[in-house]
């Protein structure tokens, strides 16, 4: 039993950030009163029609492209079947034989190697409303809807099953995320459910090509939740077939208050989704003209970024890994690289301090930083021109941050100016030794360290402005020869 | 006697999937209906139809789109109007156990 | 009387200030209430509306500025087609109470045209039967034999146009219902092109089948209708960008040299020899006109039937999903839960026709069957569109009896079977998505009208009104009307 492998393919479901609906025109803002972002479409109406919103499809293409999907020439809708009270016509608008794009690859990168996973197919659909329950679902007396996130364009992707560990699992996921988030169609938020993610998992016999049972994982809303979800499965698996159990074909939600997944005992017949091609929508034509027209549009990806970075900057993989976590983050550091031209420089600072105030991968966040990459390119020329010491530089950046302001307005405001002035510190150089006889004695005798103790003292009559190359010199000068 | 086409349980699954409560009586007489049509529906079999493509849209139509346009939407007091069980600003519905 | 002149006629008489249409929906509103209770054609009457929408049009009448042929117009529309405000029931339990937030795509170009809407007329539930008698509130009349039915599903359509309750009426046909009960009740009928009349507010029955059209006393006036309602519309995906010509000025010309298309599987063995001698007398008087009939062959008609039975139930199953007591409509409390809610509503609210067809459509879509019956039936489409694709490169219209027999009495055909079979001439159209008019052909013995069916190629409606107008001139049968007026005492 100890030769158990494990099978992991993820479903994600990625809300678009188109302005209107998939179907209908109504608003997709998030935050709107219950009900009030609806219309006869999207409410499901008797007499109401779906139209195509042309974004959503570019979106697709999009990520299809960006994900090396093969864009299919012919794609269609269909209804998917099945009763719920958030879906408002009781069949959803999805794709099924004919979906816009399929057979592309995401290369994730786990403890430094790299792995190709492969991905099944990428369709459009509408998302549902939401349902708000009295208390647990399990012992509410009843629910009620609001219909305003009924409609709003989804894209899902489903990988194949090729996922051999949680952290490949979640690995996949965040290389996912950061290319829908580069390339602009999802926000990728998964707290606020933006971006979702199901899980199927199953184990079999190390090398067996066959498949072994799979249980469907749901209720996974954020990285850290696919990750110990799926690692508590795996275990709940191994430990069933250890004990001789039967794994059953079903679905499991995630409780991460109880941190374990929890069966949802559903029936056979639940599953008969009775698809069909839409009748209220034509079929797509997807010319390759307009493919190409969109492939010319796709930013740098961040896997081409990472290299470029790499290789062009001269950067460790481990901080053009970093760096290129975000859209946003990446063109921070260029945008900085451009107006102060050293990059490695550039990267310790975004990296250390920068990365201090917000994550990495939060563009809204990074977009809104109060330095600007103007600003951050001013700290350093300070710093080279000898105006300030690094270690100033580091109280005058969070200044920065706090304030808004510029390096220049704070260090002359402060009196910040380095003192760089010869016989000024020759005087304190003087004044310092004179009062440390001991210490003096020390250094004659031999005792190194005992330079670093006079140095902080220079240091701290000048409260921290002094040069410290230069009280280095002076030090050097003034001391007596051993 | 020709092997009937569709079963009393088959019935009853069907009626689950479409969510219509039958009764005993409904669902024999209802048996019997879909036999009938069902059977006549089988005339179809006597055609062939390899390699006929199939007819989903009576008039061929590609790429109809909108554009991303936000619009208005229809007030919240209109679109709760006709709702059988309104609660404040939402539709209510009775408790809700998973299949 | 006013109510006795057709549309072209009542707004001549609007333009030259001897009639107003505040006087026409009066006098339309009056006999509706003489006698609607004896045909059952309303299901809702728009008094106040009306009257309110014919003084707005008295004043454009009066400034010398109306808006359209239309304007002034008193109609009426089956209740299937959403109306702002207004009940709109599909005639059925489950929407009894059901009243839309906007207008369907037509009955906003109606408003726009400045028609006057009288109110809203019956229909079987959810336009599934060819009786009326399938509504969920009463049985419509045959305005020539109230002991008979008008047909269906827009009987209440039919009915109303053929008995003047309205100048004009829309319909909607997914298999013949609105050419099956045009010509049980001796009236013009019209199904268009699919594509050619947006679908926005229409309530669905089969989405790729149904298409809305007019009744009317003649064709001219059923050509101006739909000059108001054709055209392409942003709402409805699959509305045609085709350019609607001026349908009324296409009806002039005459027909010489048309060559007309007789299908001999039209003519089929239990068909009522009245209708077949009917029909077969209307081609020669297409001849006599000129035209140049020829016998054609669309051999797949006899398996459309069957095609259309599995196709529109199956579409018809997914699209009354949406009826499950939560947004709109009836809600039957009192189950323990959700799932007993919905089958309680479902089982309450819709008929037993609805019941049968949403249970046949939900067996042919599930697991295991989709190939064997929705798959089969649409390549059977392919090969009934390919039939007349073929006799179109032949001929111009097809000339054909629109429906086996003529009206039945109230409670005759008790078997879904039999009842299907009364679509078998007027299926075969809607699975290519063509035009096809049916117009008054001649009467039986008894006194019920027959009715000839006319079919164009896709978008060609002026063909076959041209033909269906030169037809109507040079016969009487659209001049013939029911006697409905209460004997005297």
């Amino acid at each position: 039993m100890n030769d158990l492998e494990t099978v992991i393919g993820l479903e994600v479901h990625a809300q678009l950030l188109t302005r209107s609906k998939m179907f209908c025109g109504c608003s997709t803002a998030f935050g709107a009163a219950p009900n009030s972002q609806t219309c006869p479409v999207c409410q499901g109406m008797p007499g109401a029609l779906p139209v195509i919103n042309r974004s959503a499809v570019e979106f697709g293409i999009r990520t299809a492209l960006a994900v090396g999907c093969r864009v299919n020439e012919h794609h269609r809708f269909a209804r998917k079947h099945y009763y719920y009270p958030d879906m408002p016509k009781n069949f959803q608008i999805s794709q099924y034989e004919e979906p816009l794009a399929e057979h592309g690859v995401l290369d994730i990168e786990v403890g430094g190697s790299s792995r190709t996973i492969g991905i099944q197919r990428l369709h459009l659909e509408e998302d549902v409303g939401k349902l708000i329950h009295e208390g647990p679902l399990e012992t509410a007396q009843s629910s009620t809807v609001d219909f305003n996130r009924a409609g709003v364009p989804l894209m899902e992707i489903v990988s194949r099953p090729d996922m051999r560990s949680p952290a490949e699992a979640a690995a996949y996921l965040r290389t996912l995320r950061t290319i829908v988030v580069y390339l602009g169609v999802c926000d990728g938020n998964m707290e606020e459910g933006s971006l979702r993610c199901d899980a199927n998992v199953s184990l079999r016999p190390a090398g067996s090509p066959e498949l072994g049972v799979k249980v469907e994982i749901k209720n996974m809303n954020s990285f850290r939740n696919v990750q110990h979800a799926l690692e508590y499965e795996v275990k709940r698996q191994v430990r069933a077939l250890a004990e001789g159990e039967k794994i059953v074909q079903e679905t499991r939600l995630w409780d991460p208050e109880r941190v374990r997944t929890v069966s949802m005992r559903s029936k056979e017949y639940a599953h008969d989704y009775r698809y069909f091609p839409e009748p209220d929508l034509p079929p797509l034509q997807v010319e390759a003209r307009w493919v190409e027209a969109i492939r010319a549009t796709l930013p740098e990806l961040p896997a081409a970024r990472r290299r470029r970075f790499a290789g062009g900057y001269g950067l460790s993989a481990y901080d053009a890994d970093r760096l290129t976590q975000g859209r946003a983050l990446a063109d921070y550091f260029e945008t900085t690289v451009r107006e102060y031209d050293k990059p490695k420089i550039v990267a310790n600072w975004v990296l250390n301090e920068l990365l201090r105030e917000m994550p990495a991968d939060d563009d809204r966040a990074v977009a809104a930083c109060p330095i600007p990459p103007r600003n951050l390119a001013g700290l350093l020329r300070l710093i080279d021109d000898g105006t300030i010491s690094g270690k100033m530089a580091k109280d005058v950046f969070e200044t920065m941050y706090r304030t808004g302001q510029d390096a220049p307005s704070i260090v002359a405001r402060e009196g910040l100016t380095q003192v760089a002035d010869a016989g000024e510190l020759r005087r304190v150089v003087d004044q310092v030794l004179a009062a440390h006889p001991k210490v003096v004695e020390d250094w004659r005798g031999g005792k190194k360290a005992a330079l670093g103790f006079l140095v902080g003292q220079v240091m701290k009559a000048t409260l921290g402005r002094a040069n410290p190359a230069l009280v280095n010199q002076l030090l050097g000068e003034k001391l007596p020869k051993g | 006697m020709t092997q009937p086409k569709i079963s009393l349980s088959q019935v009853e699954h069907v009626a689950r999937l479409a969510r219509l409560e039958l009764s005993e009586a409904d669902k024999e007489r209802m048996r019997r209906e879909l036999d009938g049509i069902l059977s006549y529906i089988d005339t179809l079999r006597a055609l062939q139809t390899d390699g006929v493509e199939p007819t989903s849209h009576a008039v061929p139509l590609t790429n109809v789109m909108r554009e991303d346009e936000p619009r208005p939407s229809v007030p919240q007091t209109d679109m709760l109007a006709n709702a059988p069980d309104p609660s404040g600003e939402f539709f209510r519905v009775p408790r809700i156990i998973e299949e | 009387m006013l109510t006795r002149l057709t549309i072209e006629d009542l707004a001549a008489r609007f333009r030259r200030g001897e009639a107003t249409p505040s006087q026409a929906a009066a006098a339309y509103l009056e006999r509706i209430e003489a006698l609607d209770g004896r045909v059952n054609a309303f299901l809702t009457v728009t008094r106040q509306a009306a009257l309110g929408q014919a003084a707005e049009a008295d004043a454009r009448f009066t400034a010398g500025r109306p808006l359209s042929p239309l304007d002034g117009i008193p109609i009426a529309l089956k209740d299937l087609l959403c109306t702002r405000g207004i009940r709109t029931t599909c005639g059925s339990r489950i929407l009894e109470t059901f009243v839309p937030p906007y207008d369907a795509t037509v009955m906003a170009r109606l408003r726009a045209a400045g028609a006057v809407l009288l109110g809203k007329l019956n229909m079987d539930e959810f336009a599934m039967g060819s009786s009326t008698e399938h509504s969920a509130f009463f049985p419509t009349r045959n305005p020539w034999d109230l002991d008979r039915v008008p047909g269906g599903s827009s009987g209440g359509s039919a009915a109303a146009a053929a008995a003047d309750l309205a100048a004009a009426t829309l319909g909607s046909d997914t298999g013949g219902s609105i050419r099956q009960p045009a010509a049980f009740c001796g009236t013009v009928g019209l199904k268009p092109t699919y594509g050619r009349v947006s679908r926005y507010g229409l309530i669905a029955f089969a989405s790729s089948l149904d298409q809305i059209g007019p009744f009317a006393k003649t064709v001219a006036d059923a050509a101006l209708v739909l000059g108001v309602i054709a055209g392409a519309d942003p709402r409805d995906s699959t509305s045609v960008d085709v350019p609607v010509p001026d349908y009324r000025a296409a009806l002039e010309g005459g027909i010489a040299g048309l060559r007309v298309g007789i299908p001999a599987e039209y003519f089929i063995d239990g068909i009522d020899p009245e209708v077949e001698a009917a029909v077969k007398a209307a081609i020669e008087v297409l001849r006599g006109l000129g035209a140049r009939p020829e016998a054609v062959s669309l051999p797949h008609t006899r398996y459309g039937l069957a095609a259309y039975y599995v196709i529109a139930p199956a579409e018809a199953s997914s699209n009354l999903a949406r009826y499950d007591g939560v947004k709109y409509g009836l809600r039957v409390p009192g189950g323990r839960d959700l799932i007993e809610m919905y089958g309680r509503t479902r089982a309450a609210g819709f008929g037993t026709e609805v019941k049968r067809r949403v249970m046949l459509g939900t067996y042919a879509l599930s697991a295991g069957y989709y190939d064997a019956y929705y798959g089969k039936a649409q390549r059977v489409r392919t090969l009934v569109r390919r039939d007349f694709q073929e006799a179109f490169e032949r001929v111009d219209v097809l000339a054909a009896p629109t429906t086996p027999g003529v009206a039945f009495t109230l409670g005759e055909k008790t078997d879904p079977l039999q009842m299907y079979l009364n679509d078998i001439l007027t299926i075969p159209v809607n699975l290519a998505g063509l035009p096809g008019v049916s117009v008054p052909a001649g009467f039986t013995t008894s006194g019920l009208p027959i009715g000839l069916q006319l079919i164009g190629r896709a978008f060609d409606e002026s063909t076959v009104l041209r033909a269906a107008h030169a037809y109507e001139r040079a016969t009487d049968w659209h001049l013939r009307k029911p006697t409905l007026e209460a004997p005297p005492r």
